[in-house]
């Protein structure tokens, strides 16, 4: 199943690296983000919870755009069908679908956080970031595994567009939460550990229990 | 189990919403045959090559491809039927070889396969060239090596030769063709060279099955009056 999932994502990764349809939009947009939000908000700097909620709500935002492409070349280019003739373990498309978004996930944070740094935080953000690294990868976890959920879910529909966000980000509510409230004191400088522990506790079990009913409902949204 | 047609259906029924697509279809196919599917658009053909192929469900009826009975045991019949459909089944950003060799992959296909079918559809000059920037015929030589890659003992075809000039269709011909000797079910919009194709022709007209037997060029020429 490893192999069938790795054959899906490298050709995945091939065809992003060739459209270039993912990434740079997710990376554009979320400085576009944080420009607004700089003049929005007529601040030169935030810290503490609202930096925290800025960064957050920016990269949730920006995985609605990764997710509303995730499934749109199979769609569009017929490979769906592909797949589906295959004699595949079809949890093995799932692996590779979220697999793909949390490479992207990796790729738009890459950018996008020296450029909240850069544009918009208040501290510095070399002391915080060993933690914050951490937390980003937990969150991307739970976010590949909904949003290759949603996105197979809203691609045989017509409106799809409209569907992922309203599907996906009452979903990422949860993420949202842990990710904001893990990171406000690492962006105010006071850290509580037993106050991080919980809330980076919260974002491995809703990483566990998202990645076990995608696996477990998957097969489902692939048949007629 | 020698004597078991290798495709059968009785009653085959799917409705689209209220609408019914197939209702009633019956008939079946043994070993080497060509069952062919005539009808005008929208009498049921893509929907039923669907169903063979495991990509829709019936919704009623019995059908049985390659031994293996529908939908129940979809599983045993994925990777065993070579599928041309209206789309090539190909990524348009990759080249022809990058897509069969994807393909090779998911169908645990050696890369040497690839190649040698590259050679029998006459794509070795252009398989490296994104699918995008191939002709409508390239890609559909393509996509009949993408269909035979794992040498499916049975082929599903929708309009194979659709977008083939006269010398791709002749490379085609022993690859998917009658010559080919494989067991095939057909959709062709061409009477004459469809009835020639095939051994069977079961006639559609808005999901009804109005024919089943040799195939008689007047009496299909009717089905599309």
């Amino acid at each position: 199943m490893m192999s069938t999932a790795w054959a899906i994502l490298r050709k995945d990764l091939q065809i992003e690296l060739r459209t270039k349809e993912s990434v740079p939009a997710m990376a554009l947009f979320s400085v576009t983000v944080f420009v607004l939000f700089h003049f929005g908000l007529q601040r030169n700097a935030l810290e503490g919870d609202l930096a925290a909620g800025v960064l957050w709500v920016t990269l949730i935002l920006a995985t609605v755009l990764a997710v509303n492409r995730l499934f749109v070349t199979e769609r569009e280019q017929g490979g769906i069908d592909g797949l589906l003739l295959a004699p595949i373990d079809r949890t093995a498309v799932f692996i590779a679908k979220a697999g793909a978004l949390f490479l992207y996930l990796v790729l738009l944070e890459l950018i996008a956080v020296p450029a909240f740094g850069l544009l918009l935080l208040e501290p510095d953000l070399f002391k915080p970031l060993p933690t914050l690294v951490l937390l980003l990868l937990l969150a991307d976890v739970g976010l590949a595994a909904v949003g290759a959920l949603v996105s197979a879910l809203a691609v045989e529909t017509r409106a799809r567009d409209l569907i992922v966000p309203l599907l996906l980000l009452p979903l990422l509510v949860p993420v949202a939460i842990a990710g904001a409230q893990a990171t406000e004191p690492l962006f105010s400088g006071n850290q509580a550990a037993h106050e991080l522990g919980k809330w980076v506790g919260l974002l491995g079990l809703y990483d566990m229990v998202f990645l076990l009913v995608s696996i477990a409902v998957f097969d489902f949204l692939l048949e007629d | 189990m020698a004597d078991e047609p290798l495709l059968e259906a009785q009653g085959l029924e799917r409705r689209y919403g209220e609408r019914a697509a197939l209702a009633d279809v019956s008939f079946s196919l043994d070993a080497g045959q060509t069952l062919g599917l005539f009808g005008p658009n929208g009498a049921g053909k893509t929907t039923l090559l669907r169903i063979l192929a495991t990509l829709l469900r019936p919704h009623g009826g019995k059908v049985r491809v390659l031994g293996a009975a529908l939908p129940g045991e979809s599983w045993k019949v994925r990777g065993r039927v070579g599928y041309i459909g209206h789309d090539p089944l190909l990524y348009r950003e990759l080249s022809g070889r990058e897509n069969l060799v994807f393909h090779a992959r998911l169908h645990r296909v050696a890369e040497p396969r690839v190649d040698e079918l590259i050679a029998a559809v006459g794509m070795q000059r252009r398989a490296r060239d994104p699918v995008r920037e191939l002709s409508r015929g390239m890609v559909q030589r393509l996509s009949a090596a993408r269909a035979l890659l794992h040498d499916p003992p049975l082929l599903l075809l929708d309009e194979p030769y659709s977008g083939l000039d006269p010398a791709a269709r002749e490379l085609l011909d022993p690859l998917i063709g009658k010559p080919s000797g494989r067991t095939r079910v057909l959709v062709s919009h061409d009477i004459d060279a469809g009835a020639a194709e095939c051994d069977i022709a079961l006639g559609l007209r808005a999901g009804k099955q109005l024919g089943l037997g040799p195939p008689d060029r007047a009496e299909l020429r009717r089905l599309f009056q």
